[in-house]
């Protein structure tokens, strides 16, 4: 089986990064907003886990017992589990907020700057 | 005994602690007690060493106490050295200051007892000063008790400090003090660098191998600290407004501390002095010429204190000359003897004062000789003493200076006489105008005449005996060979002046026999001038009494060079500089800040869009710019 070569997960991964990156700066639902930023955190994971095989598989051919490549993929869970703490405490924010001004519009959060 | 030795200044220093750090716990009577007694055990110690050094074989004693500053190769102790010279110094400051102590109890009983135990705080410090200044075993424990007596000084001075002239009169001790103290500093600076070291010994051993310049200026430089704090041209204008301090205060810095310290320093360090003819001229000019100036102010102040300063500053300018031309002896001589008569003068002032309730202008006294007796025939003891009658101890000190004065220069002793005789007539002007003819002050002021308290009468007795009796250790060889006893017993620190020309002894006594009748003369014209003195008629001075009884308008002179240049110098920078330049800085600051805050307030806009906006395009900033920095 041919191997995908580590180029299309980086422009795969770029590509998810851009989208989130757009979304956050153009939409005004902070719903939507909140995804992108999911977007932009697995782009960043998949961009891991693509190096750290290529790495792995590099080492693996001069020493098959080494264990080079594999911390990168734990990084991966730990961007997981902060990721998870952040959408409890971002979405209950969020739940807050239409509670407050029945709109999940960041527009009108400005409210804050006073 | 030598072991003890460090008790003398430490006990005066112990009473100055408690009394200060407990002033508002202590009475009257315990702060008194406190007070004097750590001042007397101090005399009953300095009277043990003083036995123990007068006994013959004595050698110098240096002691010890601790290493007070050790960097590299200079190591300058912390040391006392007892020797003829300040066992004899340390007589006259306890023995006297334990008078004085015991007269304040009296003088000061209308203080609260927090002001009355900060009085005797002082007063111990005082004492432990002057102990540590002519202790010392080389110039910097000497320069600790030198500052240390400026300070007391200005404390005491200052001690009434609810009236801002006596603040003022304080601040201008202490500055003039400073003037001084900076040459002292000096010398000290340029003797650690010629000699290396700074103790008394070693000092005086290499002096000879120093040139005549560099001894010259060092010498110099230690007479303007003497000049500061033993009142001589030009820094003497502070010791007349030092009266605003309480009269036993004035007692015990003109008679046992404080301006003997100038003299002391010169005696101590004659082995430099001698070796300098141009610093001994010098000295002996400014003490002349300070001793006549003063003498003259004297004869036209009406202030009872006023004119006992100015008789101190004379009788100092004397002591100088006498320095000036090598009699070392005959200074020392003249400030034990001058400590007995000037502490008594001001102590029978302080009476006069007490009895008259703060009336100090003697034109508003007269009669009190009835009702202060003891006061009397004490305070003319004391006048007696001053103006040279034999065998008044005034007179032998004096004598001997004269001869000495002689010796070098006839100059010198005209001027002597001169300053003699004007001191007798100053002297018995006020002594008439205040004891005999009739009282010119107040009803109320006749009705509460009365003698002072024992407390302060017994002083005055036991200074009028010594002031009587000091001056029998020194009689000249005129009268008995080898009786002048004070010589032979400092010979091992000052040595012998020598003498240019001998005369023949009859040619001595007509000489001395001039003089004291010029002086006996010279009070008799007082008596006839001022002893029925009736009414005090203000009348318009004019011509030479106007610009004596103004003091030569030295101090007006001074306020004219110094003071206004200096003052305007000082608002000029509080007005231009401090105001202008440093608060236009700090305030700028300031400014700049809230300019540049208001600018920079647009961006903080509240959409979070645009936070994010900004965010993302630095970071692709960033990137770029470090692809390029790499680059």
């Amino acid at each position: 089986m041919p191997i995908i070569p580590v180029n299309y997960y980086i422009f795969f991964s770029l590509a998810l990064f851009a989208i989130g990156i757009v979304g956050v700066l153009t939409r005004r639902n902070a719903i939507i907003i909140f995804m992108c930023i999911e977007l932009m955190l697995n782009a960043v994971n998949i961009l891991l886990v693509a190096f750290s095989k290529m790495h792995h598989v590099a080492a693996y051919a001069l020493d098959k017992t080494t264990t080079v490549g594999t911390e990168a993929q734990l990084f991966v869970f730990f961007i997981m589990v902060v990721a998870a703490a952040e959408v409890t405490v971002g979405l209950a924010i969020i739940v807050m907020l239409y509670r407050n001004i029945h709109s999940v519009d960041i527009n009108f959060l400005n409210r804050l700057k006073h | 005994m030598s072991k003890f030795v460090f008790l003398i200044p430490l006990l005066p220093f112990v009473g100055f602690l408690i009394n200060g750090l407990g002033r508002n716990f202590l009475s009257k009577t315990l702060a008194g007690i406190i007070g004097t007694g750590v001042l007397i055990a101090s005399f009953v110690l300095s009277l043990l060493v003083f036995s123990e050094v007068s006994e013959p074989g004595f050698t110098v004693q240096v002691i010890n106490l601790f290493d007070f500053i050790k960097v590299a190769g200079l190591n300058i102790p912390f040391a006392f050295q007892i020797d003829q010279l300040s066992a004899l110094f340390l007589l006259i400051i306890t023995g006297i200051g334990s008078l004085i102590h015991i007269y304040s109890t009296a003088y000061m009983h209308e203080e609260t007892p927090a002001h009355f135990a900060r009085y005797f705080a002082y007063l111990n410090l005082f004492v432990f000063s002057m102990l540590l200044l002519v202790m010392g075993a080389n110039f910097i424990v000497m320069f600790i008790g030198w500052e240390g007596v400026g300070l007391c000084s200005y404390l005491l001075i200052g001690y009434w400090f609810g009236n801002n002239n006596y603040n003022n009169a304080a601040k201008k001790a202490f500055i003039m003090n400073r003037i001084g103290d900076l040459g002292f500093l000096l010398a000290i600076f340029w003797m650690l660098s010629q000699f290396g070291s700074i103790t008394y010994a070693e000092v005086f051993a290499k002096a000879s191998t120093a040139p005549v310049n560099v001894l010259t200026g060092i010498t110099i430089l230690l007479f303007i600290g003497a000049m500061g704090k033993s009142a001589q041209i030009p820094l003497y204008t502070w010791l007349p407004d030092a009266m605003a301090g309480p009269t036993p205060v004035s007692a015990l810095i003109h008679a046992a501390t404080m301006v003997t310290a100038g003299i002391y320093m010169i005696a101590r360090s004659n082995v430099l002095y001698t070796l300098a003819p141009t610093t001994q001229h010098l000295v002996a000019i400014v003490g002349i010429a300070t001793a006549l100036l003063a003498a003259t102010i004297a004869l036209k102040q009406n202030d009872i204190k006023k004119i006992l300063a100015y008789s101190t500053v004379s009788q100092l300018g004397l002591m100088f000359m006498a320095l000036g031309v090598g009699a070392y002896t005959g200074g020392v001589f003249h400030v034990m003897t001058h400590a007995f008569f000037k502490a008594l003068l001001f102590l029978g002032a302080g009476s006069v004062i007490h009895a008259m309730h703060h009336e100090q202008d003697i034109m508003k006294m007269g009669g009190l000789r009835k009702k202060l007796p003891i006061t009397h025939i004490t305070f003319l003891t004391g006048c007696l003493a001053i103006a040279g009658i034999p065998p008044f101890s005034g007179f032998f000190s004096k004598d001997e200076i004269l001869a000495a004065a002689h010796d070098m220069s006839p100059v010198y002793y005209a001027l002597g006489v001169i300053t003699s005789l004007m001191t007798a007539f100053y002297m018995f002007r006020l002594y008439f105008l205040t004891f005999s003819g009739a009282f010119r002050g107040t009803e109320t002021q006749a009705e509460h005449l009365h003698e002072s308290p024992f407390s302060m009468t017994f002083p005055l007795i036991i200074l009028a005996i010594f002031s009587i009796a000091a001056g029998w250790v020194g009689i000249p060889a005129v009268f008995a060979p080898q009786a002048h006893k004070l010589s032979t017993f400092l010979l091992p620190v000052l040595p012998e002046r020598h003498q240019h020309h001998h005369f023949s002894h009859s040619m001595e006594l007509m000489m001395m026999g001039a003089v004291v009748l010029l002086i006996v003369i010279t009070i008799l014209i007082a008596g006839k001038k001022f002893a029925s003195h009736k009414s005090f008629d203000e009348k318009q001075l004019s011509g030479l009494s106007k610009f004596l009884a103004n003091k030569w308008y030295v101090d007006e002179f001074y306020n004219l060079i110094v003071v206004k240049p200096v003052s305007q110098l000082a608002s000029f920078f509080s007005r231009v500089v401090e105001q202008k330049i440093i608060d236009g800085l700090v305030n700028g600051v300031g400014k700049g800040v809230q300019f540049s805050a208001r600018q920079l307030r647009w961006l903080q806009s509240g959409q979070t869009g645009s936070y994010v906006l900004i965010m993302t395009v630095s970071i692709i900033l960033f990137f770029i710019f470090q692809l390029l920095w790499k680059a």
